[in-house]
């Protein structure tokens, strides 16, 4: 399992754009992938549970990624979230 | 004659007939079924209409507003093929054996419920989206073709609605829409969005009641200067509106007349014209009015708006944003310039008997140089990120400016050292506000790589007359021979020594002084973006040859 902390920096937080783009992006690994903030963790796959998140500009949130392709999984999410969040 | 106000979305005045947005209300009945395996049959076909529903409404969304704004269509499609809104449908179908409609339409208000009650203006503005795909899935379970209704043929029409979900925004009949006016909504809704983009007026949050008050085929105006829906004006009142519209029109025939051509005069000089700006909400108008960079941007909305100290990632994230969204175009971001009239409670500055000759500006970064260095790191690593150049205010003495560009380079040292880029080609430049900086021009103009004059404080520091005073107004004369002479004499030392010289203050956007402002020499006006027009207007009829 990889597991990576993300601070976010977009002004709006994780909105709906994004979210679908990170929903969408996740489906492309065996991996499972989720999202944690708080004590409440869900996964990236699931967009309005992710929009549920309510995660905001400044918040720190933790993913977690577990399955065959989690090293490349963890490089290209990491890319991901720098350039869209 | 009957008043609304809400909040204006878009600068413009429509004059129109009013049409009362109406929705054919879904009621949705729970019924009993027998066999589940066939209403989820029904459920998946629906969901494919629906599907492919949307993808025909985000081409037409492309066109009507952009890559952008279309977006919305894709994540109502992604959210359409939510995992735990789908099972959350078919496991209701299942246990509880109801038809898909009631299915769908219970799930839609739980998942919508789910976003109202987020504490972000920004999500709760989401439940709207959920509703509209639950419709449009209960529309498509129900067999009707489409959601929402054309405006119809007339043009001119002012659309009322308690609020207007994104596919029906879209469906409307674009050419005949002249405004929208929402009882609810926010700056972020899509109501606001398209209005945005059509550049036609919207009035949002009128409130439930302003419904009631609106029929088919009232003439109204609407506001989206103030925010105001006038119903059945007067005669006057309409008179007046119509010849604002007309100020306006005036105004729009400027733009397309002169949007893309050069600020260059009769003769072949050419001037640099340059915006205003205190917030990274007005870029827009920037780009709108075609300016060719930024010559005064106001740091201080960052500390003004802040219950403490902005942070260096803070200022970083806005700077940056401002660099790129002017796309390599000049961007100069004066430093803080608070005290005086613009006070920050956290800087507990104390109350002085002179604020306007008191701790205000440079001389505040000066004395608590850690908020100096916050601010100079955060602008130096946006550097890396556009074409910027820094500006320091209030300056009067040469030993000031040395003691700024070592502080500076001790900035540039340490993001060295940390290995964050930022650009080498930054231009550093001051303000020329006080006369002593005028006068000692000579010496200033070796240090730095430009000026830029601020009139109104200039004026003020040189007749002895107090901006905020109204009844010494006619002993504050602007064109003062005093004012032109230390701008020429700025400008003559900024030239003999390399360095170009600007205006940002009132006066670069007072036309009856441009040709004196060419014949100085000045490079750049900086002026309100509504300005930038206007002033190119003025400097194209200039011959400087005659």
């Amino acid at each position: 399992m990889k597991t990576f902390e993300y601070t976010i920096k977009d002004n709006l937080g994780i909105h709906a754009r994004p979210a679908g783009m990170l929903a969408k992006k996740v489906k492309d690994y065996q991996s499972s992938i989720s999202i944690k903030k708080g004590d409440k963790e869900v996964s990236c796959s699931k967009l309005m549970a992710l929009m549920g998140l309510g995660v905001k500009y400044g918040d720190t949130v933790t993913i977690n990624i577990s399955g065959p392709d989690e090293d490349i999984a963890e490089k290209e999410i990491k890319t991901f979230l720098e350039t869209n969040l | 004659m009957k008043h609304f106000t809400g909040k204006g979305i878009y600068g413009a005045i429509a004059i129109g007939e009013i049409s009362v947005f109406k929705r054919h209300d879904i009621k949705v009945k729970r019924i009993k079924i027998d066999n589940p395996e066939k209403e989820l049959d029904r459920l998946e076909k629906a969901k494919e209409t629906a599907l492919s529903q949307l993808e025909e409404i985000y081409n037409k969304a492309l066109v009507e507003v952009g890559e952008a704004n279309a977006q919305v269509f894709e994540v109502h499609k992604m959210m359409l093929e939510d995992e735990d809104y789908s099972d959350a449908i078919s496991e209701m179908i299942k246990t509880q054996s109801v038809n898909a409609e009631y299915a769908v339409a219970t799930t839609g208000d739980n998942f919508a419920e789910m976003f109202a009650t987020m504490d972000d203006s920004y999500m709760q503005a989401r439940a709207i989206d959920v509703r509209d795909i639950s419709n449009r899935l209960i529309n498509c379970l129900a067999g009707n073709k489409s959601s929402g209704r054309g405006a119809g043929p007339r043009p001119g029409l002012i659309i009322c609605a308690d609020d207007l979900a994104p596919s029906e925004t879209v469906s409307l009949d674009k050419d005949s829409v002249s405004a929208f006016v929402t009882a609810y909504g926010s700056s972020n809704s899509h109501t606001a969005i398209l209005a945005r983009n059509m550049n036609i007026p919207a009035i949002i949050g009128v409130g439930k009641d302003f419904l009631d008050g609106v029929k088919d085929g009232d003439i109204a105006i609407a506001d989206g200067f103030t925010g105001t829906l006038i119903i059945n004006p007067d005669q006057v009142t309409l008179k007046d509106y119509r010849q604002r519209q007309e100020a306006e029109a005036e105004k729009k025939e400027l733009l397309q007349k002169l949007k893309g051509k050069e600020n260059i005069t009769l003769d072949g000089t050419e001037i640099n014209i340059y915006a205003n700006i205190g917030n990274v909400e007005n870029i827009g108008s920037v780009l709108l009015n075609d300016a060719g960079g930024i010559g005064l941007f106001r740091s201080e909305f960052l500390y003004l708006e802040n219950k403490d100290h902005p942070t260096e990632a803070q200022q970083f994230n806005v700077y940056k944003k401002i660099l790129e969204s002017m796309g390599g175009k000049k961007v100069i971001i004066r430093t803080l310039d608070i005290g005086a009239d613009k006070q920050a409670p956290y800087f507990n500055l104390e109350k002085e008997e002179n604020p306007a000759l008191g701790l205000r500006a440079i001389r505040i970064c000066l004395t608590r140089p850690e908020i100096f260095k916050t601010q100079l790191r955060a602008l130096y690593r946006a550097s890396a990120y556009g074409n910027l150049g820094i500006m320091f205010p209030m300056i009067t003495s040469v030993s000031e400016v040395e003691e700024i560009l070592n502080i500076c380079q001790e900035v540039k040292s340490q993001l060295s050292s940390e290995n964050l880029p930022y650009s080498d080609k930054t231009e550093i430049g001051i303000m020329i506000e006080t006369p002593a900086a005028a006068i000692i021009s000579d010496k200033l103009a070796p240090l730095v790589d430009f000026f830029s004059v601020g009139t109104n404080d200039l004026i003020q520091y040189t007749l002895a007359c107090d901006r905020q005073n109204p009844h010494i107004d006619q002993f504050c004369d602007t064109h003062h021979e005093a004012i032109l002479r230390l701008i020429e004499m700025s400008a003559k030392n900024a030239h003999a020594n390399d360095a170009w010289i600007g205006i940002c203050g009132e006066l670069a956007a007072d036309t009856t002084l441009t040709e004196t402002f060419l014949r100085m020499g000045i490079d750049e006006l900086s002026v309100s973006p509504g300005f930038v027009l206007k002033v190119r207007e003025k400097v194209r009829e200039i011959n400087l040859g005659k």
